[in-house]
């Protein structure tokens, strides 16, 4: 983890080195102009941020809680989920933006398009995990609870989704990364959040508010993956799960 | 207790059937042994008495009620199970797994964990030891006591056993075979067992059930099974050396009286004593005993010439080894030939003498049943 993060970090400097050069050559005060308008706007930055980390974990939850129902449902019936997973695989490979422009018909511009696209967007690698965590668990530890006399509702909760934990919050990060990249995008249909500012910097030829924009959502994505990573193995049974299950 | 009428299984997608029209009674308290080659069909019968599979055809009674009608759930927190395959809940430690079925049950916590400790040292595991630890950090034989003992910690009338002693090493099957006969007889539950060791099979079982291919070939007690194979196929598999076999089916106990042998002497009998003890033993040796009758060794002929002494504490020499009571006549063979004497001490849990078999003793029985 600590490795990906450097490589994360590494990548990142590496792109807003990338930028800066390529202005340099230009416009060579671009460091500090950026440096300038991070202060000068620190609070609107923010505002900002904290409106783009509520529109993800607002989604997020949403998602979670319908996607691990899905899952759930579809790990009971076999010949259900294929047809479901592959919609959500569908849903996952229509462009962003034309998943955007097909919202805002149905529920306007605003917020909730946003929410609605996101959660769609992110059914599949948190239905997905689900489902495989569930069906993948050794048949003989189901069989053995269900032998004991458990009931399916206590063999869900107590072994299944226990088990299946791990596997289920993999697909929860990668939900959530790729969301907090993809809100940005739902700044477009006003979901706000960081977007906004790349949005505008782009329009008005304002680069220090595109990098501005870029840094935050960077940031975001890279501190939530650490979060959810910690909390995993916070919260699992001492990582005994994990090395069992393997 | 528990009665299987034409009961049969197919798979779904399958041709042969995986049980075919199975009729079996196991009475009340008696062990009934299910062997047979891998794939006859013992762990599908298993599990369609519990109903973790539905039976395509024919019925399933217990203690007279049918079965597949009554709610599976009840049905099976009355049944404890043993899975061939261990199955302990990788994420929950010994404790929480061995608490299952009193949790599912609603006891209250105290008496959970009291019947935990209790169970878990019945079973030959310290629970101040294994508690607290994670299935992982267990041994396969560990492992597989656990099993038994999340089976059996709530007392359940009926027992459905698969191959719970498959993995451990043949001492510690030896000794959990034994603890497992010593509790039976105290709880007289009613048991399914399945093993692929015929040896296993007659020790443990009041009856056994031979299977092939889904069918019952043939269920009787296993003296019956030693002296009437219903086939070919059983002679094969109960083997050869049947009057051999013989021997696991008799306890040491239920031929200790009737074999006449010196009686021990005290450890501060005096030379002479010994001597005339030693002439009239017929394995020229005699055993000593305190005066808590605790078995303290023997004494051969040679140990009182190489030694000087004046009292049978002086002779006196370390058993290695010896058998209890209830163990059967087959352990005590093993353990003369393992010392390579013609004798073994019979003690009971305490360590107090009982007595002594012999060589000849054993023949004698092999004798008298041909
Ligand atoms: N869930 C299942 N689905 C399909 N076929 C099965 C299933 N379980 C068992 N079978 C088949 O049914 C037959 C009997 O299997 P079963 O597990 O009862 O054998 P067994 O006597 O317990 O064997 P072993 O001694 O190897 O444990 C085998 O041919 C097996 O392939
Ligand atoms: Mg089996």
């Amino acid at each position: 983890m600590d490795q990906f993060i450097s490589c994360m970090g590494n990548f990142f400097s590496r792109a807003v080195n990338g930028i800066v050069l390529s202005a340099q050559s230009e416009d060579p005060g671009i460091i500090m102009r950026t440096i300038d308008y991070l202060s000068r706007r620190s609070d609107l930055i923010l505002d900002l941020m904290l409106e783009h980390l509520w529109l993800v974990v607002f989604t997020l939850v949403i998602a979670i809680a319908v996607s691990v129902v899905v899952g759930v449902i579809i790990s009971y019936y076999e010949s259900f989920a294929q047809t479901v997973l592959g919609i959500c695989q569908v849903l996952m490979v229509i462009p962003s933006m034309a998943m955007l422009a097909f919202m805002v018909p149905i529920f306007g511009i605003g917020f909730t398009t946003g929410v609605v696209a996101l959660v769609l967007y992110s059914l599949l690698p948190i239905v997905r995990n689900t489902y495989t965590g569930i069906r993948e668990l050794d048949p003989a530890i189901v069989e053995a609870a269900k032998g004991m006399g458990m009931t399916e509702r206590r063999v869900l909760l107590k072994i299944k989704l226990p088990l299946a934990r791990p596997v289920i919050m993999a697909g929860i990060r990668t939900a959530a990364v790729m969301m907090i990249g993809i809100a940005a995008i739902a700044a477009y249909v006003g979901a706000g959040g960081l977007g906004e500012l790349i949005f505008s910097g782009i329009s008005r030829g304002h680069q220090p508010m595109i990098i501005a924009g870029a840094i935050g959502v960077s940031i975001i994505a890279v501190a939530f993956d650490y979060l959810l990573y910690w909390g995993e193995k916070r919260f699992s049974v001492e990582g005994r799960t994990r090395e069992v299950t393997e | 207790m528990i009665k299987l009428e034409g009961l049969s299984k197919i798979f779904p997608g399958h041709t042969i059937p995986a049980v075919k029209d199975l009729n079996l009674e196991v009475k009340e308290g008696d062990v009934c042994v299910l062997v047979g080659p891998s794939g006859c069909g013992k762990t599908t019968t298993m599990k369609m008495i519990n109903r973790l599979y539905e039976p395509t055809g024919g019925k399933i009674y217990i203690r007279g009620e049918e079965a597949l009608k009554m709610d599976p759930i009840k049905l099976r927190l009355d049944i404890g199970y043993v899975i061939q395959e261990i199955g302990l809940f990788p994420h929950m430690t010994i404790e929480e797994n061995v608490a299952t079925v009193p949790n599912e049950k609603h006891w209250p916590a105290d008496q959970v964990k009291q019947k935990v400790d209790e169970v878990m040292t019945l079973v030959g595991l310290d629970p101040n030891v294994f508690k607290s630890r994670y299935p992982s950090a267990l041994s396969g034989g560990q492992r597989q006591r656990v099993g038994v003992a999340r089976a059996m910690v709530s007392d359940p009338p009926i027992m459905l056993m698969d191959e719970p002693f498959g993995a451990v090493d043949p001492i510690t099957r030896a000794r959990l075979q034994n603890e497992f006969l010593r509790i039976q007889e105290r709880m007289g539950k009613t048991i399914v067992f399945v093993t692929h060791d015929i040896d296993e099979a007659i020790k443990m079982s009041d009856t056994i059930a031979v299977m092939r291919e889904g069918e019952l070939i043939q269920h009787a007690t296993p003296s019956d099974l030693l002296s009437a194979p219903a086939d070919e196929f059983v002679s094969n598999l109960v083997g050869r050396n049947r009057s051999i076999k013989r021997l696991h089916l008799i306890r040491i106990n239920e031929i200790l009286e009737d074999v006449n042998r010196a009686k021990p002497i005290s450890e501060d009998a005096q030379t002479e004593e010994i001597k005339k003890q030693l002439d009239q033993s017929d394995i020229r040796t005699v055993i000593v005993v305190d005066r808590n009758n605790k078995l303290k060794g023997i004494i051969g002929v040679n140990d009182l010439k190489r030694t000087t002494g004046e009292v049978a504490k002086d002779y006196c020499q370390d058993v290695s080894d010896t058998v209890t009571s209830d163990a059967t006549l087959n352990d005590a063979l093993s353990v003369m030939l393992e010392l390579g004497e013609g004798y073994v001490a019979v003690v009971n849990e305490d360590d107090q003498y009982e007595g002594t078999i012999t060589l000849g003793d054993l023949l004698n029985v092999v004798k008298e049943d041909n």
